[in-house]
């Protein structure tokens, strides 16, 4: 967070005050924003393209004898309405309205395995979906690398996101925090704590490149690569079914990441990532020193 | 007082990023109607064209062992070609089929079912993974199209193999499904004409009595009902000059992704 590290001195009241720090350098901030679109397109047009078989695998084939371990399909009622259900690990759930069922602007319910809303394009449109979601996938990798060439090469890494040993002692303080949704603030605040250092560290370097990984896995060109590798993770309709889950962890991971910033103060946190200036309130030094 | 403000402020917010996420919404869908924007979406696959260009043309696609076997290989897109024609070969089981070669070779030929199966053939057990997400794994025996293209010469400006099925995909009968791949595709090992499938003739829904498999793409590059192949230089003059009849409708010419 502190790649720029350079304060704003001329205010710098001793006892109480506020002074805004530099806290996020230009290229974080524009990686970060660019991520955000990226992976926004990613998913909608994602679900999209799911829609065109929705249902989930585990195995080299979706035909093995076994069912889907996840699918969203619909049904018709007595009255000929469309019900939506999903169907996981064997037991149905109706979830009309939203999954295998929804409603249209004009307010007729059809068969729709995501409401309208929830994928690009609105309407299901596979070979479209598809254009979408690789054009974003080559922005989201591309930005990925330079991130994280960048972070190597300023020290963003090793100073900022790397946990130190303070960082691991006080972890199960950092914890209790989070639970009692208290927040660093003051100086504290000026750095990533250590359960945000841990959650970003798992995924930039776990959940995205497995994401990435297990999308590539799809690939039948690139599964000849090396012939066999995908079924390292049970094959490619495994693969698939990793994919789907990963893009929902980070839903969940950004869900967090979002209600995290509105606690610890919204526009301060946004400000931060934009313009890169965080403010800094100074008399709450002593309640939160370290 | 400080707290009302600080929850319309919320309100604010919460309406701008709602009012934001909808038009960025109606946005791509806007842009996805439009003429150019898909084009300019498209550059993401074709660099993932030049991407898997780069890691190999010759690279075997996985096989697998009976164990793997699907119970049975779903029939997709036409499992009955709606043609007189063809519905009258499978009627007298192919005996009349001629498999026509034709375009950029040297000696432009017929081939009857038995010619096709005295062909060099090979058997493999492949997966086939459709557009749609869903993959099965059969056991096919057919035809090495590297074999059966050496046998009539092909001609060098040859750049493409067009290959012409039996199936139209609209109602009214017209629309004849097509397909292409380049050479490297045509003369790769695993590239059959299959006539078997898990150690039967070719049933009528996968596409008797001859389909295409190119391994490493998608299930649409693998076309049914095939009644003529035809090497060219371009595609472009051919149905809607994508290369092939999904491909006319927007999906990408390359599927190996």
């Amino acid at each position: 967070m502190s790649s720029g590290t350079s304060q704003i001195p001329a205010a710098r009241p001793r006892r109480s005050g506020s002074y805004l720090y530099y806290r996020h350098a230009l290229p974080v901030r524009l990686m970060h924003w660019i991520n955000v679109v990226a992976l926004t397109i990613l998913l909608l047009s994602g679900l999209n393209i799911f829609s065109a078989h929705p249902a989930l695998y585990w195995g080299k084939s979706s035909y093995t004898g076994r069912g889907p371990v996840f699918q969203i399909g619909a049904r018709e009622d007595d009255g000929g309405n469309a019900v939506g259900v999903t169907h996981i690990f064997g037991r149905d759930f109706v979830t009309t309205g939203f999954l295998g069922a929804s409603t249209t602007s004009d307010g007729e319910v059809i068969e729709r395995t995501f409401p309208a809303w929830l994928t690009i394009p609105d309407s299901r449109w596979l070979a479209m979906a598809r254009r979408w979601h690789f054009f974003f996938a080559w922005v989201f990798v591309i930005n990925g690398l330079c991130y994280v060439a960048y972070s190597i090469g300023s020290r963003h890494l090793a100073r900022d996101l790397a946990p130190d040993r303070t960082d691991w002692r006080s972890i199960g303080r950092s914890i209790v925090d989070h639970l009692r949704l208290k927040h660093p603030v003051g100086e504290a605040a000026k750095r990533y704590n250590v359960l945000q250092k841990l959650t970003y560290l798992t995924v930039i370097f776990l959940l995205l490149p497995l994401t990435i990984l297990m999308g590539m896995a799809m690939s039948p060109w690139l599964d000849g690569l090396l012939p066999g590798w995908v079924d390292l993770v049970g094959g490619r309709q495994s693969a698939r079914t990793l994919h789907f889950i990963a893009a929902w962890l980070i839903v969940a991971f950004v869900l967090i990441h979002v209600v995290e910033a509105i606690i610890a103060g919204f526009w301060n946190e946004l400000r931060s990532m934009i313009s890169g200036r965080y403010r800094v309130e100074t008399e709450a030094i002593d309640e939160t020193a370290r | 007082m400080k707290l009302r403000a600080r929850s319309s402020r919320r309100r604010f917010l919460a309406r701008g990023v709602g009012a934001a996420g909808a038009a960025m919404l109606s946005g791509c869908d806007a842009l996805s109607h439009t003429e150019w924007f898909p084009k300019v979406l498209a550059a993401g696959e074709t660099l993932n064209r030049s991407a898997h260009h780069l890691i190999g043309r010759r690279a075997m696609a996985q096989e697998f062992s009976t164990a793997d076997l699907s119970p049975d290989f779903r029939s997709n897109g036409t499992s009955m070609p709606n043609n007189p024609a063809y519905q009258a070969l499978a009627a007298a089981s192919f005996a009349d089929y001629r498999l026509e070669v034709g375009g950029l070779v040297q000696r432009p030929a017929r081939f009857s079912l038995a010619e096709l199966r005295a062909l060099p053939s090979r058997t493999q057990i492949t997966r086939h993974d459709c557009v749609e997400g869903w993959s099965a794994i059969a056991k096919w025996k057919g035809a090495r199209l590297a074999a059966l293209l050496d046998s009539v010469g092909v001609k060098p400006e040859a750049r493409y193999v067009v290959l012409h099925c039996a199936d139209p995909m609209e109602e009214d009968g017209t629309g004849l499904y097509y397909e292409s791949i380049d050479m490297d595709d045509a003369m790769h090992v695993q590239t059959l004409l299959a006539y078997e499938l898990n150690d039967r003739a070719l049933p009528i829904k996968n596409g008797a009595p001859i389909r295409l498999r190119v391994e490493r793409q998608l299930g649409y590059k693998h076309a049914k009902y095939v009644l003529r192949l035809e090497l060219v230089e371009s595609f472009s003059r051919i149905a809607g000059g994508m290369g092939g009849y999904w491909e006319d409708q927007g999906y990408e010419w390359y599927a190996g992704i």
